[in-house]
C-alpha cells in the first residue's frame, strides 16, 4: 500500500516526529511504500542540518535522513512555512539575499501542492501533529 | 505547483476534508490550514472544510486583528466561493457550547449534527487536520 | 474509519470529540498522550468504556509503556506497537488524526 505522511510539528518539543518516524520504519519494514513525508507548519524544523542534540539522544532530523537514504523517500519541506521560520536551502537563501542555509540535503523545498499530491497518489495520508 | 503536474493529476477527484479545530490567531494552524484549502482548490479535488470544537471561532463575524499586528485572514472564508470550495460545514454541538449562532459567523455555511459531522467525515478519501 | 487521538483527555477534549463523531463500527487508536484515556482509574474511563459499544478501541503499546501506564489498561482496550498502527492505518478505508 502507498502511503504519505504529514509531519506537522518540529522536532524535540512534540512527540509528532517521532511518532511519524516509528510509523514510517513500521510501514517500510512491512514491504508497503512511501510516497512522500510532508513537513508543514513547525514540522519543517525537522529539516534543519544544523540540529545538534545531546549524545545520549536521538537524533530526529539525521534519523529521518537515514531512512530516506535507505529508502529513497522523498521528504518535502513546504516552502511557504519553511521561509516563515527561517528554513531554506542554498538557492531560496540566495535568491532571498540571505548569508546561511540550513536545509538537510535528504530533505527538499518544495511547494504546498506536493502535499495535496500526496493525498490524490497516495492509498493513506496520515497525519502527525499536535 | 506546476502545470505538468496538474495534467498528470487530471482524472483523479478525491473527497478531502479539512478538519478545523483550532481557534485563529493563538496559534498558526487555522492560518496554514487555509493555506492548504486554497492550494487544493487549483486540483479541482472535492473540497469540504468541517468547524468543529474550538474551530468554530475561525468563522466569527467581526474579527479585527489590528491591535494583535496581524493581518486577519477571516475574508478568505467568504473568498472560498470563488474557488469553487463550498462545502463549509460546522459542528452544531460545537456552537451552541460556545454560545455561537449561525448569524454570528462571517459565511454561509451548513450546520450538521455529530451524527451528520461523522457520516461527512466517514465518506471522506483524506482527512487533513491541522 | 480510523479515528487516531493523540492528546490526554484531562488536557483537551480531543478524545470526547472523536468518540462524538465516530461512526458505530469505527476504529479508534491512542497514541502519545491520549494513551492515558485507555488507562483505569482515569477520567476518560467511564467514557471510554460506554463508547466499545460502538467502536473498537486501541492503543499504542509503546506510548503507554513510556507513561509507566501500561499495567493499567483498561480491560477491552486492544494493544498494537507500530506495526500494527500501520496495519490498522491498512485496513480501514481512511483515516482522521484528532490533533
Amino acid at each position: 500500500m502507498k502511503f504519505g505522511i504529514l509531519v506537522n510539528e518540529g522536532p524535540y518539543q512534540h512527540q509528532a516526529s517521532d511518532s511519524a518516524y516509528l510509523f514510517a520504519k513500521a510501514a517500510l519494514a512491512k514491504g508497503h511504500e512511501i510516497f512522500r513525508v510532508f513537513f508543514y507548519h513547525d514540522g519543517v524544523n525537522n529539516a534543519s542540518r544544523l540540529t545538534v542534540p545531546p549524545a545520549d539522544d536521538r537524533h530526529i532530523v539525521n534519523r529521518w535522513a537515514a531512512l530516506a537514504d535507505e529508502h529513497k523517500l522523498d521528504m518535502v519541506v513546504c516552502i511557504a512555512a519553511a521561509q516563515r521560520r527561517g528554513m531554506m536551502d542554498d538557492n531560496e537563501s540566495k535568491r532571498q539575499g540571505k548569508d546561511a542555509d540550513n536545509i538537510h540535503p535528504s530533505f527538499r523545498i518544495s511547494g504546498l501542492g506536493q502535499l495535496v499530491e500526496a493525498g490524490i497518489q497516495c492509498d493513506r495520508l496520515v497525519v502527525f501533529g499536535d | 505547483m506546476s502545470e505538468e503536474m496538474d495534467m498528470e493529476e487530471g482524472g483523479t477527484i478525491k473527497k478531502f476534508m479539512f478538519v478545523n479545530r483550532k481557534a485563529p490567531y493563538g496559534t498558526i494552524y487555522a492560518l496554514e490550514s487555509l493555506e492548504v484549502v486554497l492550494i487544493s482548490a487549483a486540483f479541482e479535488q472535492d473540497v469540504s472544510l468541517a468547524f468543529v470544537d474550538d474551530g468554530v471561532y475561525q468563522l466569527m463575524k467581526g474579527i479585527n486583528t489590528d491591535g494583535i499586528e496581524m493581518k486577519s485572514f477571516a475574508k478568505t472564508y467568504r473568498a472560498l466561493e470563488g474557488y469553487d470550495i463550498e462545502k463549509l460545514y460546522v459542528d452544531r454541538e460545537s456552537m451552541e457550547a460556545r454560545g455561537i449562532s449561525e448569524d454570528d459567523l462571517i459565511v454561509d455555511v451548513q450546520v450538521v449534527s455529530a451524527a451528520e459531522m461523522a457520516d461527512l467525515m466517514n465518506e471522506q478519501d483524506v482527512v487533513l487536520s491541522f | 474509519m480510523l479515528h487516531i487521538v493523540n492528546k490526554s483527555p484531562t488536557e483537551r477534549n480531543s478524545v470526547e470529540s472523536c468518540l462524538a463523531h465516530a461512526k458505530k463500527g469505527s476504529k479508534v487508536l491512542l497514541i502519545e498522550d491520549a494513551v492515558y484515556a485507555a488507562t483505569k482509574g482515569g477520567a476518560a474511563e467511564a467514557r471510554v468504556r460506554s463508547a466499545m459499544a460502538d467502536v473498537t478501541i486501541y492503543a499504542l503499546q509503546p506510548d503507554l509503556a513510556a507513561r509507566g501506564m501500561a499495567d493499567r489498561v483498561i480491560d477491552g482496550v486492544n494493544l498494537v506497537d507500530y506495526g500494527g498502527f500501520v496495519d490498522l492505518v491498512a485496513e480501514q478505508a481512511n483515516c482522521q488524526s484528532w490533533l
